[in-house]
């Protein structure tokens, strides 16, 4: 596991540009949407609603970070490994395969972490955000639990995704704005409707975003009527959704070695 | 030969589904940008004004255009310049088609027209989706089609050059289309007031999207599908200067952008040519 976290925690600040174009590039559009509510509530007496409004895309923008790397790094990565010829020399390796998954979800996580801690620290000066952190400890337990559970689900598409073939690229590209629209990257995911909202917690970044901005905002703010649940039971509920996923990743990885076998054509590449 | 390009364009995008599941793969990801936008209008106006109907707010009406006709600048930026760098490093096929006798400028603007092609069908999918389900009022007289079919015209012209531009650039550079895919039109998503009055930006955000073509662009479509009694209640950031002065700057500086984009082109070609990384492999 180590070994495939290595070349990620290395790798991932040998190119300086790519530094700059996943710290500062993000901001832009972060910029932007931020832009939208200050366009809609100029009345100085709503700076208290548009502080928790503007936070509120402040984090949804630094884990757009998580969620894209979860998508192209985790989930995709299996198949671009095929495609380059990888995939043979870590199915031949006598190392298990989830601990392989685990290294590309580890090293995933602190490549983006560096990425996105200067994205939400340069996003909450340049705006002058001001927190409400009443329970840091808790704050800290949902923001890990959430990453372990994203990254579950990323393992778990690893080994979906090679199974889409060619699709897996578009299948990526498909699950970017549709799902920051479901999981309410930038708006209280409660404006969905409850519904909506409950179905899409099944992707771990709808509660996880919910229950950090209720702790990082007060209750009473902006989005206090959009919430879904309070932030312990959003916890609790990324617990399981964690454990499940990486249950559903051994699963789908057993599955696929198993096609494999039977098929033969698990490296085979550009089909 | 921008008939040969276009084609294959449209085969590389399209030929890994099947022709209803790329249709809605086309549509779905604007459509679904333009939800959040919807959402995030919603919520400011619930929290802001209690009245989240938002066929009543001009200001929706105004961002709600600029996104829809931004899908243009994403898809066509992203189609220019990831032309290069696919061909180069994913397909490897660069060498092939460089060595062709064709024109690689036009080649590359054929490949781009199939991004044109998708986008147009988002864009149209978007706006009736305003239209129908968020109300919104739009109102053009026939004599201003024309008008309008010209300002498409020149605005894409001017997308394509930038595009191009960007795609002389990726003949030097390593493989870095996902940043620039998401850094430049993040650029002018920022700063050509597409989603909200350039008036919003401070005072040197306003002077960057008054020297970028695409706020003229994305202001020119809003005057002409926009009713004038919406737009006078929006504080633009361009109200001192005429439909006719807008389009005027729109082609003057798709004109510079278009010279432009040749003379950048043929010289970081030449460079390339120089330093024979035309075919280079990123290798990482």
């Amino acid at each position: 596991m180590l070994g495939r976290a290595y070349p990620r925690v290395v790798g991932g600040n040998r190119e300086p540009s790519w530094i700059f174009f996943e710290t500062i590039l993000p901001l832009l559009s972060i910029a932007a949407y931020v832009f939208i509510y200050k366009a809609f509530l100029t009345d100085p007496s709503r700076a208290a609603t548009v502080n928790a409004l503007v936070g509120y895309v402040v984090i949804g923008g630094t884990m757009t970070a998580f969620w894209l790397n979860v998508l192209w790094s985790m989930a995709a990565q299996l198949y671009w490994e095929k495609e380059v010829g990888n995939l043979q020399l870590y199915m031949m390796a006598p190392m298990s395969r989830m601990a392989l998954l685990g290294g590309m979800a580890v090293g995933g996580m602190f490549m983006t972490s560096t990425r996105a801690i200067v994205t939400l620290v340069v996003g909450v000066y340049v705006f002058g955000i001001v927190l409400s952190v009443g329970n840091p400890l808790l704050i800290l337990a949902v923001f890990f639990v959430t990453l372990i559970a994203l990254y579950g689900m990323g393992m778990m598409f690893a080994s979906l995704y090679l199974l889409y073939g060619r699709e897996a690229w578009n299948l990526s590209a498909l699950m970017e704005e549709p799902i920051f629209l479901l999981s309410g990257f930038y708006f209280p995911v409660g404006a969905l409707g409850r519904m909506v909202a409950l179905g899409a917690s099944v992707i771990p970044a709808t509660l996880g975003l919910d229950a950090l901005r209720q702790l990082m905002f007060s209750v009473g703010g902006a989005g206090a009527k959009f919430y879904i649940f309070s932030p312990e039971v959003e916890l609790g509920i990324l617990l399981v959704s964690a454990v499940v996923f990486l249950f559903l990743a051994r699963g789908a990885l057993a599955y696929l070695e198993n096609l494999a076998k039977k098929e033969g054509r698990l490296t085979t590449r550009h089909q | 030969m921008l008939k040969c390009a276009a084609w294959l364009g449209w085969e590389m995008e399209s030929n890994w589904t099947e022709p209803g599941l790329f249709l809605i793969y086309s549509i779905i990801k604007p459509v679904a940008g333009a939800f959040i936008l919807v959402l995030m209008s919603f919520v400011a106006l619930a929290v802001g004004t209690g009245n989240a109907n938002l066929g009543d707010s001009a200001l929706f009406a105004y961002l709600f255009i600029g996104n829809a006709f931004f899908i243009y600048v994403a898809n066509v930026l992203f189609g220019c310049f990831q032309v290069i760098q696919s061909d180069r490093e994913w397909y490897q096929t660069i060498r092939y088609v460089y060595m062709a006798p064709i024109n690689y400028y036009v080649y590359i603007v054929g490949r781009a027209a199939s991004k044109v092609l998708i986008a147009t069908m988002a864009t149209a999918v978007t706006i009736a989706f305003g239209v129908f389900a968020l109300r919104i009022h739009l109102e053009m007289p026939l004599w201003q089609i024309p008008v309008f079919i010209v300002v498409m015209f020149v605005g894409l012209l001017c997308v394509v050059a930038i595009g191009l531009c960007l795609a002389g650039v990726s003949f030097l550079t390593a493989k870095h289309v996902h940043g620039l895919a998401e850094g430049i039109p993040g650029l002018f998503y920022l700063f050509c007031g597409v989603i909200f009055p350039l008036s919003v930006l401070p005072g040197w955000g306003q002077s960057v999207g008054r020297a970028l073509p695409i706020t003229y662009w994305l202001e020119a479509v809003r005057r002409l599908m926009l009713p004038q009694s919406q737009l006078a209640g929006i504080n633009t950031g361009l109200e001192g200067t005429d439909l006719a002065g807008i389009i005027g700057l729109l082609a003057v500086s798709t004109a510079f952008f278009f010279l432009l984009s040749i003379l950048l082109f043929q010289w970081t070609e030449h460079l390339a040519r120089k330093a024979g990384v035309i075919d280079m492999m990123t290798n990482y």
